[in-house]
């Protein structure tokens, strides 16, 4: 029975990576801002088989909270996690993006600072620890500043370059990273968008993400085809990438 | 986006709505919010014909709502969100030795389109439908009210949403009753079936002894042989679940079939050999999966009707009418010559169901299908329609897309009662139609244009 923590356990990709590890019969610690959708999700998690579900509500962007919820999940968990997964983040709504400043400062928030802060936190416990495994959700659309939306593609590319030096920063000490790059996910983060062939279903993600966690895999584009597409887009002259409408 | 139309198909691909689909994840969230459309609860669209679609107006998806809220295992209670399809119920439950009561043709469906279409299975003579075990649900409706709805706490609306169409509101959660079994296996036999009459005495002396019973009907089969076939019988079996063995790999129909692939020539043939093989067939072990959901096996196979779909059909027919009138219906498919290979004959035994608008009563119900090919298939569709009014039958909106008003208010006495309950935001294809009269024309039927697929 491994020791699973999931920040942001609202999210559609944490929510669905979580039954499969209820279905391994897994301990779940649950962090989510809203106590009425947290509690639906844990209730599910217990019917699935979880060997223990804790639910714990906390905004993560109020830094303050983060020591004191590392602490609960390990009391509860009975320990420093084998898992811990990170999948909060935002989209945003590029026109509001565009123009205000406070919503790209926003926006950073969710996806970049907390993130930072509290795998910082959860470094140095699993470094004491000597082992386990941080898995972080982050994007392709870190790859490449889109017109489309800038200040999602900074924030995802910040988390990614970070995810990366705590990877080699941790890997002398048994900790591993795990770097996860989602394509396009039908999710309610989504649910704005028309559907075509390239989106994949949160499921099939979340099949990716534990694969990878029990393969020890450094870095993975879910589903497996966006490492071809990035590797195209990343070979894109600026000046013909610029001109791109997308 | 939302505000842009998608082109929907039940899975009779006849009729073609356009409407917005919003996809619904979380069941404190108040689903009519902001609507200025019309609305229909939607689950996985496996309804025939268009009572699951809405033309012009606003799907709201439950499939987002799959969550497990309680499940006891001593006493067999599971309380689950509306979308959650039979087939999860059954992953989640069978291995710990509990299974629905009832369980329909198709797993792929969802709990709430169960309830709101009220659906039945082979064994009901002994269970009734599937709304039978529903203990109770909560019911959103567009005031931004909801309500628990049982047979204790207010049984109108309790009644009104179980085989209510979707048009009392949408279920959120529901509470459901699973029956114990020792195994997964069903003990089948199969008996040969060489005209109606046999039906009719199998079937009485089957229904009292076996929990499920249904027959195949070789709907090509004319003069004396009208009602050729083979019964199935079974019981659930003691055999516990072996290891599971290698998956059976999913086979699918990867695209649509051209519309002369099912002709007389080809359903003759399957017909014939599958009425040898199975009416000598020795009583064996079935998984439930074989035995309940055949044709689940094979992903998409309402492709191998083509592009126009199939028109389904189906009955019941009051016991003292139903020897003559089944003959008729049944002669009437064979001298046609149209039927397909998908015909199924059952006794339904005389347990009430619980919804104002359920399909299932005491009767013999007969479920047919047809590869749609434009008038002469409505023709003929209509004229089943008549026989089957005039022995005082009833028809099941979930398998159609052809009745008139009048025959759906025949066949629903307590339809003034439902429509006291029906929420003023809901409303449907197959509801206009059939309250308001606008019936497809048999001049409608042209191959579907097809539209613009929506992609980004």
């Amino acid at each position: 029975m491994k020791r699973v923590l999931v920040l942001g356990a609202t999210s559609a990709i944490a929510e669905a990576t979580a039954r499969l590890h209820a279905e391994r019969g897994d301990a779940l610690f649950l962090v989510a801002r809203n106590a009425a959708r947290l509690s639906a999700v844990a209730d599910d998690l217990a019917v699935r088989g979880a060997g223990r579900v804790e639910a714990f509500v906390a905004d993560l962007n109020d830094l303050s909270h983060h020591a004191e919820l590392l602490d609960a999940a390990e009391a509860a968990l009975g320990g420093p996690p084998d898992v811990a997964l990170l999948a909060y983040g935002t989209l945003g709504t590029p026109v509001l993006l565009d123009r205000d400043p406070d919503a790209a400062v926003e926006l950073l928030n969710t996806n970049l600072v907390s993130p930072v802060a509290l795998l910082t936190l959860v470094a140095s416990r699993l470094e004491r620890a000597g082992r386990g495994t941080i898995v972080g959700i982050s994007s392709v659309a870190g790859e490449r500043g889109r017109g489309g939306n800038a200040v999602y593609g900074a924030s995802k590319a910040g988390f990614t370059a970070f995810l990366s030096g705590l990877r080699a920063r941790l890997w002398r000490a048994g900790v591993h990273v795990l770097t996860v790059k989602p394509g396009l996910v039908d999710t309610p983060m989504t649910a704005h968008m028309v559907k075509g062939r390239l989106f994949a279903p949160a499921g099939a993600v979340a099949q990716g993400i534990v694969a990878a966690v029990d393969r020890q895999a450094d870095v993975v584009y879910l589903p497996w085809f966006w490492r071809a597409v990035m590797f195209a887009v990343r070979a894109l002259p600026e000046r013909i990438f610029k001109q791109l409408r997308f | 986006m939302e505000e842009q139309l998608r082109r929907l198909e039940s899975w009779g691909r006849y009729p073609v709505a356009h409407s917005e689909v919003r996809d619904l994840h979380w069941r404190d969230a108040d689903p009519f919010a902001r609507l200025t459309q019309h609305a229909l609860p939607y689950g996985l669209g496996r309804s025939y014909g268009d009572s699951c679609l809405d033309d012009g107006g606003v799907l709201l998806a439950t499939r987002g709502l799959d969550r497990f809220l309680s499940f006891d295992a001593t006493t067999g209670v599971l309380r689950c969100e509306a979308g959650v399809s039979l087939e999860e119920v059954i992953a989640l439950t069978l291995p710990r030795g509990w299974l629905p009561r009832v369980l329909p043709g198709t797993k792929h469906v969802t709990v709430g389109g169960a309830i709101a279409n009220d659906v039945h299975g082979k064994n009901h003579h002994r269970a009734g439908t599937f709304g039978a075990h529903v203990r109770a649900l909560e019911l959103v409706r567009s005031d931004g009210s909801r309500r628990v709805c049982s047979r204790e706490q207010r049984p109108e609306l309790f009644a009104a949403t179980v085989g209510g169409l979707g048009l009392t509101g949408l279920v959120t959660w529901a509470e459901l009753q699973l029956r114990r079994v020792e195994g997964p296996f069903i003990a089948v036999e199969a008996v040969d079936v060489p005209d109606l009459d046999h039906f009719f005495q199998l079937s009485a002396e089957s229904d009292a002894r076996f929990e499920y019973t249904v027959a195949w009907v070789d709907c090509l089969a004319r003069g004396r042989r009208v009602g050729r076939g083979v019964f199935f019988r079974g019981d659930h079996s003691a055999t516990p679940a072996g290891e599971p063995g290698p998956r059976r790999g999913r086979r699918t129909v990867p695209f649509d079939l051209p519309a002369a692939a099912l002709n007389r020539l080809t359903v003759s043939a399957f017909n014939f050999v599958y009425y040898r093989r199975n009416r000598r067939r020795r009583p064996r072990e079935e998984h439930l999966d074989r035995f309940f959901f055949p044709l689940d096996g094979v992903e998409r196979w309402n492709r191998i009707y083509g592009q126009r779909g199939l028109l389904q059909f189906q009955c019941v027919i009051p016991p003292a009418a139903a020897p003559e009138a089944i003959r008729d219906l049944l002669a009437r498919v064979a001298s046609a010559g149209q039927g397909s290979s998908l015909a199924v004959l059952k006794t339904f035994g005389d347990l009430p169901s619980p919804g104002l608008l359920s399909f299932p009563r005491k009767g013999v119900t007969l479920a047919l299908d047809f590869a749609n090919r434009g008038p002469r298939t409505f023709e003929l569709v209509r004229q089943l329609y008549a026989v089957a009014r005039q022995a005082g039958g009833a028809f099941y909106p979930a398998k159609d897309a052809v009745m008139s008003p009048e025959d759906f208010a025949a066949s629903y006495p307590r339809l003034a009662e439902l429509e006291r309950h029906l929420d003023p935001a809901c409303s449907s294809s197959f509801w206009r139609r059939v309250r308001q009269g606008h019936p497809y024309q048999a001049s409608l039927p042209l191959p579907p244009t097809p539209a613009p697929e929506v992609t980004p």
